[in-house]
Formats: C-alpha cells, structure tokens, sequence
C-alpha cells in the first residue's frame, strides 16, 4: 500500500519535472545569448554594411528588450535625455537650409545599404514613412502626416530647433521610435539635415502651402 | 510538355494584362494598385520556375547519377507533396532544423555528391542567369499548394530556433535602427504605397508567410523566402544575411510557425 503510493508519487514528481523542462527549456537570457553570437556567425561585411553594424548601442539595445513590450517611463526618459545631450547644434545657429534641397533629399531612399554606392550622398527617404508635400502621393503611414507641419505648429525659432533636433536624433523626443537619428548615426551631415528642416519650416515649402 | 505550353499561352494573357495603363489619381491611388494587383492574378509566370523546377529535381546528376526523388523533405524520401507547409522542421539525419533551401542543399550533397559550395551557389537568378535554386524551390513550394500550415515547434531545437527567431525579429540595430518590427509591427501601415504586412499577429503573418515564395513583377524573377529575408536585411542596412545561415532559419521558423492553420497558397505573384 504505502509502496504503492509512493511509487505514484514518484512518478507524479517526475512528470512534473519533465513539464516544467517542456515549459522552460533555455532561459531568455541564454536565448538572447545565442541569439547574439548566432547573428554574428550569420552575416556577412558587404560593401560598407561591415559586421560592427551588428553592435547594439545603449538605445538599441534596450529599446530591442522592450520592442513588443511597455517601455517604463524612466528607462524612456533615460534614452531620451542621453540621445539629446549627443545632439551637435549648428555652429551658426541656423537650422534653416534650402527646402528644394530638402524635397530632394525626402525623396531620395538610397544610403547606407550594401548596395549603395558609399561616395554619393545618402537621402532620408522620409516620404517612406510621411506625407510631405501634398504633390507626393507616394507616401508611407509608418511615421505621422507632416503635412502643414510648421503652418500647424508655427515658423518660431523654437520649433525650427525642435524639427532640427528631431531629424538630427529622434531619439531625444521620443524613445524607441522607428524614426532614424539621421544626424547622430552620420546618414545625413548638418547641411543635409537643414535642408530637410527647411522642406518642413519654410514658408515657401510646398510642405506649408 | 502539354502542361507547359498550356502554362506558357497563360503567360502570354498576362503579358497583355501588364499593358494596361496605370492611373494614379488623387485619392484612388491605392485603390488603383489594388486594381493592379487583382489583374495580375489572372497569370503567373511562377509556373514557368515550377515546371524547370521539376526537371531539375527529376534529373540525375552527380557522380552517382542521381535524381532529388528520394530527398526526404520531412515526409518521407521523395514525398514532396504537403512538405514545404510543414517546414522548417528538425532533421533526425543532420540533427537541425532546416528550411527548404538547406535541405535541398542537404539533399544535392549527400544524393548526388554536390560539393557544399556547389549546391548553395546561386542561390538568387538574375538578367542572364538562372538559379536552379528558386526552381526548385518553386516546384517543391507548389506542391503544397492548399496545404494547410503545420509547422511544429515540438522537438527543443524546434523551439529553440523558434525563440531565437522571435528575438531575431525584434532585433534593433545598423545605422537607421531598423529591426523587422520597424516596418512589420503594426497593422494597417505602408511604406509609399506598398501594404506592409503586420507579422505579429497571426493574421498578419499568415498572409505575408502563404504568399511566398512569389513571382515579383519589377524584378522578373521568383523570389524563395531566402532571398525575401536576404533582401530585406539590406534595406534594413544590415550587413549580408547568409544563404541558409542559421538565422535565417530561425526567423523563417518563427514566422512559418505563426503562419500555422493558413492554406498554404506559393508561388504567388506580387508587384
């Protein structure tokens, strides 16, 4: 009798460990482990696409942790405040650049891939994500309209700042966005930026008409 | 032979759809690629890839002058029919999980004593050069066509690729930040004018997952689930996501799976 018992109670125990085996199998963190050096061993340097762009910094790190999941407010507000401490101002002052060059460079979704040719300028391609200028209808919904976007927001200086910043590292304003830091990860230089600053501040910008 | 011309007078019909003009008025833009899209399923030359799929698969080559009819895709050796909706799949033989292309690489080297290089070489057609790779991956995917997704996650290295995947996908790196989520993590979105289909919802996932391989209209070409994550790694700015490495079998395990319960509907025809 009692053998008996304990020979189920045996058995219980042992198909409880096997379950909770089934239920586990390799933690997250040895998932993450393998997942890393399986990317490494999975990829190869192509033209200016070298292995290093494998490397996680501090917001693409975390923000792939989060990436499906709630972003705590204080682990945003720490990526925040560090991406827009890294921002480079304009030694001039001016955020403002030619917002025909801006159109060009909106359009343009060459740059930085391994088939690109890494001499030419890279464009931003943010009509891949935005409506712009409303002659464009070959836009993206990734991103939000920026149709009338200082028409709506005003043409002050403080906006032309913060258009500056957000192009140069959208990071800074909102965390894990899918936006590009087209200033900080050197896709676009400072004169580029301004251009595409302009196509959205200007006046005369189509992007305000 | 009658099936094939019969297939290739098909094509012809289509060639004469693609003529017609394209509009893009304000506002119905994309009502009119919708348009587009329904006229370009009256034909598709994928049929052409499927049928020189099929004599490659049938032909024996190699020292021992053998044909692929005794590769064992999961069902069986020389089982093709249903096969590819249940892959990838772990492989007692090889001990690993394999998408298609890797056992079919699997498959050239130990029936017919291809070198490893041999068989994963070219693994993507081009102008002037045909891949015997996407043929076959063409003919084998047609043969599940309506089968219904059943790809399984039971064997641990199962679950294992299937949870490297998933990490796979929300993996956020290169110089634009850009992970598979960016573009594939919310419903409803499009980049330009092109629907982009969200691949974390199983609806989603069946969707995009059902319609590939495809025959891709711009390019001229079919296009294998290999060269689909390989081209999108590059846009992502990624450096070269390697034939049949193991993350790309993963990620293709991760979203087979999600996929699960769909008919299966490749080779289809896609802008």
């Amino acid at each position: 009798m009692n053998r008996g018992f304990i020979a189920v109670a045996l058995a219980g125990l042992g198909a409880a460990t096997l379950l909770v085996g089934c239920a586990t199998g390799p933690s997250d963190a040895e998932i993450s482990a393998k997942t890393t050096s399986m990317m490494k061993a999975s990829f190869n340097a192509r033209g200016q696409a070298k292995l290093d762009r494998l490397d996680q910094d501090d917001a693409q790190k975390t923000c792939t942790e989060y990436s499906g999941k709630p972003l705590p407010t204080e682990v945003a507000q720490r990526i925040e405040k560090e991406n827009l401490a890294s921002i480079t101002w304009p030694a001039d002052g001016k955020y403002l650049g030619s917002w025909q060059n801006g159109e060009k460079i909106a359009q343009e979704g060459r740059g930085m891939q391994y088939s690109d040719d890494p001499a030419s300028p890279s464009g931003a391609n943010c009509y891949a994500c935005h409506q712009l200028a409303p002659q464009e209808l070959s836009y993206g919904t990734i991103g939000p309209s920026l149709y009338q976007f200082a028409k709506l927001r005003g043409y002050g200086v403080e906006i032309q700042k913060y258009a500056y910043g957000k192009v140069f590292n959208s990071e800074a304003y909102n965390a894990c966005t899918t936006m590009p830091r087209f200033g900080h990860s050197k896709i676009l230089t400072e004169q580029q930026v301004k251009d595409v600053v302009a196509l959205l501040m200007d006046p005369a910008s189509p992007v305000n008409k | 032979m009658a099936v094939a011309n019969r297939r290739i007078v098909r094509w012809g019909a289509f060639a004469l759809a693609l003529a017609a003009p394209i509009v893009l008025g304000q506002g119905s833009a994309v009502d009119e690629i919708a348009k587009y899209r329904a006229a370009l399923q009256d034909g598709n030359p994928a049929e052409l890839w499927e049928v020189r799929g099929e004599g490659i698969w049938k032909a024996p080559v190699g020292p021992g002058k053998a044909s692929l009819e005794k590769c064992d895709l999961g069902l069986g050796p020389g089982v093709v029919k249903g096969a590819y909706a249940a892959m990838p799949r772990y492989f007692a033989d090889a001990d690993k999980v394999m998408d298609l292309e890797t056992r079919l690489v699997w498959c050239r080297v130990k029936l017919q004593g291809m070198s490893e290089a041999d068989a994963k070489k070219n693994p993507f057609g081009g102008p002037n050069n045909k891949s015997d790779m996407e043929a076959l991956v063409a003919f084998v995917t047609s043969e599940s066509r309506g089968a219904r997704m059943n790809v399984s996650i039971d064997h641990p290295k199962e679950r294992e690729a299937y949870r490297i995947g998933e990490k796979i996908f929300y993996f956020r790196g290169g110089p634009h930040d850009f992970g598979c989520v960016t573009c594939h993590g919310e419903d409803g979105k499009r980049i330009r004018l092109q629907d982009l289909p969200n691949l974390t919802t199983k609806e989603g996932a069946q969707k995009a997952y059902t319609t590939w391989p495809a025959y891709r209209v711009s390019q001229g070409e079919l296009r294998s689930f290999q060269w689909r994550l390989n081209d999108c790694f590059r846009q992502q700015r990624f450096p070269e996501l390697v034939f049949t490495s193991d993350a790309s079998i993963a990620l293709t395990m991760y979203l087979a799976r999600n996929a699960n319960g769909a008919p299966f509907d490749a080779p289809a025809i896609k802008r």
